[in-house]
């Protein structure tokens, strides 16, 4: 069988979790390989915590449902920890990546993961206010999970983003991107 | 060219053109479809003034105009509306408009019971051909 | 030369770039949940003067539907989409668009139907459409969405058929994921699809014609409905036919049932939609566990394929249908009736369990379709006999 990454954002309406889920499939495209990316479709409200999904693969996929077992989680807002069970159904080899100041021994001990769960942390607010300028940490975010995980390559992350983003704000914008990008790669901490 | 459907009582579900489109334009002509009238327009030629309101307002145009003049009507196709009794104004000079609905009605054999060969009751109207 | 592009976007996108290169004459549409964004990539191809065709944006769906009839009267190729209160709202001309005959293609985005008002996917708005004289193909991923809604032009236009056909979606699942698939080069596309000739059109002032006649008491309507079931009957062989001519031209294969491990399967799953990957993804893993399971996928439900599933599904000792709606108060889901019906005239009795899920989108979880295998198992191994309709996963 095929191996197939499943990921799950959890986020607040308005972040750019969906744009996120999105983007991370399409650069897995890139690469050739297979993909799927959905959010959860509910009312919209910005501020309400919200999921998205992403699934890449080596083979075609056929799976529809949401993630129940994800490998991967990502957090947008820290403060969903206390609101919502991020971590449910993730594998005992998974891997949680969460936006915040606290360093990742501390956020592992507060989410009582087992050992062998990879927990990465990174300001990626931080990251986006001083570069983009605006709390939008989905970009700074992908560029830790690259980091951290060999699913996506964060050259061809920037790449599609520099054609994706380039279109439509102009060069300026993809260069504050590719800086939030490159911080967050560096400032990932991993427990 | 003519829709021969002359045998359309007893034509099979393939004979029928699809979706019941009638591939013929203008064919009312052929039939007589006056079946249900109960009254029927008659015109006073004397106080008739020609003004063609009549045939301007028929709804299945049958009233006969020959020469820029009413002249009749087409009983085979007239439905008895009455539409062109109420239009026709009133002639100062008799007092009366020229067309009035009698009674009369139809000329066709009273559709219900279906003709000699056997054509179903309702069809009869609509199919039967006057040359 | 046919050439291909690899995408990523959502399944309504591919359906609107299927539209897009079909080259349809008028578009008469209303958007509706989860059917919007084929709307709104529609109109852009309009504003933009990417798509010459009328585009009529109307006021309801029975404006949508009354629009699309009179235009394919007219003579010319129309499109529409819709979903759920939408669909329902157009009842009462589905019957007319398929009684006159017009080659009418409509999308539609599987959703449920109100009450309570729920956005989701459900099977519910399209079964309440299956008797309504439409051809209707179901798509399990946005891949087939589009390659369905290509030959559903080709199938509709046939001389032999000259019927509407509903190509389908599940809604969200399938029309909102953004997922990888393959489009063919517009001019292939196009070459596929053709000129729609129509045969009775009411603008060709050389020949004209009327439509729209009365068949009452007496008259042909019985006949008039006979034909059309023989043209819906006949159907079947053409779509095969435009079927394998397109597969040809894609490199994707598919039928109007496809089965997976149904050659050698004691425990078979029968499914329509997206779940039918779903349910792949699970009789996988089984298959590796050594449980001969199968999956047979229902892709053209209208006409019904009778002898292809029976055949697919005679040597299984224990077969679960799963509807993905309900008809309340009868024995199961439309589904089930179906293909119970159809293994009726075996020689052997095969063992029937019919499951009604994912109701309002609720989702389709692993577990289910595990516990689904599991039970025909132990159907199979007469453990347990044959029980009534389920409902898959309700609380």
């Amino acid at each position: 069988m095929h191996k197939l990454t499943e990921i799950r954002w959890h986020a607040r309406a308005g972040q750019g979790a969906v744009t996120a889920a999105k983007v991370v499939a399409e650069t897995a495209l890139s690469a050739g390989k297979y993909m799927q990316a959905m959010p959860e479709y509910g009312p919209e409200r910005m501020g309400a915590p919200i999921k998205a999904f992403t699934r890449i693969s080596d083979g075609p996929i056929e799976i529809h449902n949401n993630i129940e077992f994800p490998d991967v989680v990502i957090v947008l807002d820290a403060s969903l920890l206390e609101v919502v069970n991020c971590i449910e159904g993730l594998s005992e080899e998974g891997m949680v990546i969460v936006n915040t100041c606290s360093p990742a021994e501390e956020v592992k001990a507060a989410l009582g993961v087992s050992a062998s769960v990879q927990v990465a942390c990174v300001d990626a607010s931080g990251i986006a206010y001083d570069t983009i300028k605006r709390d939008i940490p989905n970009t700074p975010i992908v560029g830790a999970f690259c980091k951290v995980s060999d699913v996506i390559d964060v050259h061809t992350f920037k790449d599609l983003l520099a054609r994706s983003l380039g279109k439509k704000f102009g060069p300026k914008m993809v260069d504050a991107n590719h800086a939030a990008i490159d911080r967050a790669y560096e400032e990932v901490t991993l427990a | 060219m003519k829709w021969d459907i002359s045998r359309v009582n007893v034509w099979g579900a393939e004979e029928f053109p699809h979706g019941a489109v009638i591939p013929e334009a203008g064919n009312s002509v052929y039939y007589k479809v006056s079946g249900w009238r109960s009254q029927r327009p008659c015109r006073d030629e004397e106080a008739c003034t020609q003004c063609l309101l009549c045939w301007a307002y028929c709804p299945d145009s049958s009233v006969v105009v020959k020469n820029g003049e009413v002249v009749g009507f087409d009983y085979d196709h007239c439905k008895g509306c009455g539409i062109c009794a109420v239009e026709c104004p009133v002639n100062r000079k008799f007092g009366r408009s020229a067309i009035e609905m009698v009674s009369g009605g139809s000329d066709l054999p009273e559709p219900g019971l279906g003709d000699a060969n056997g054509t179903p009751a309702g069809a009869a109207a609509a199919i039967s051909e006057v040359g | 030369m046919v050439t291909q592009k690899t995408v990523a976007t959502t399944g309504n996108l591919f359906v609107a770039e299927a539209i897009r290169q079909a080259l349809p004459d008028v578009i008469p549409v209303y958007p509706i949940t989860p059917q919007t964004t084929v709307v709104e990539e529609i109109a852009k191809f309009a504003a933009n003067g990417r798509i010459d065709a009328e585009y009529v944006a109307v006021e309801s769906e029975h404006s949508a539907m009354s629009a699309a009839i009179g235009a394919s009267a007219a003579g010319v190729r129309v499109v529409t989409a819709t979903a759920s209160q939408g669909l329902a709202l157009m009842w009462e001309e589905l019957y007319i668009a398929s009684g006159m005959r017009l080659p009418i293609v409509m999308f539609n985005a599987n959703r449920a139907l109100s009450a309570p008002i729920n956005i989701h996917c459900d099977h519910s708005d399209i079964m309440g459409a299956r008797d309504t004289g439409w051809l209707i193909l179901f798509a399990e991923t946005a891949q087939e969405a589009y390659d369905n809604t290509l030959v559903s032009f080709r199938i509709a236009e046939h001389p032999d058929v000259l019927l509407p056909v509903m190509t389908t979606a599940d809604g969200f699942i399938t029309t909102h994921t953004v997922d990888r698939a393959d489009t063919l080069d517009d001019e292939t596309a196009r070459a596929f699809v053709g000129k729609y000739k129509p045969t009775h059109a009411l603008l060709d002032f050389d020949n004209p014609v009327s439509h729209g006649a009365f068949a009452g008491l007496g008259g042909p309507y019985f006949e008039f409905k006979q034909q059309q079931r023989r043209a819906i009957d006949g159907s079947l062989g053409i779509i095969k036919e435009i079927i394998a001519e397109y597969s040809a031209i894609s490199g994707r294969p598919f039928d109007v049932v496809e089965g997976w491990g149904m050659e050698d399967a004691d425990v078979a799953i029968v499914v329509i939609g997206s779940t039918a990957g779903n349910v792949r993804h699970v009789a996988r893993r089984l298959r590796a566990q050594g449980i001969k399971a199968g999956v047979l996928k229902i892709r053209v439900f209208r006409p019904f394929p009778t002898a292809g599933i029976r055949d697919a599904l005679k040597g299984a000792k224990a077969v679960a249908v799963l509807d993905r709606s309900d008809s309340p108060g009868a024995e199961g889901g439309p589904l089930y009736f179906e293909v119970k019906s159809a293994l009726y005239d075996l020689d052997h009795r095969v063992p029937v369990v019919n499951y009604v899920y994912g109701l309002g989108g609720s989702d389709v979880r692993t577990e289910l379709i595990e516990r689904v295998y599991k039970d025909l198992g132990d159907i199979a191994s007469g453990a347990i006999g044959p029980f009534d309709m389920t409902y898959l996963g309700c609380r």
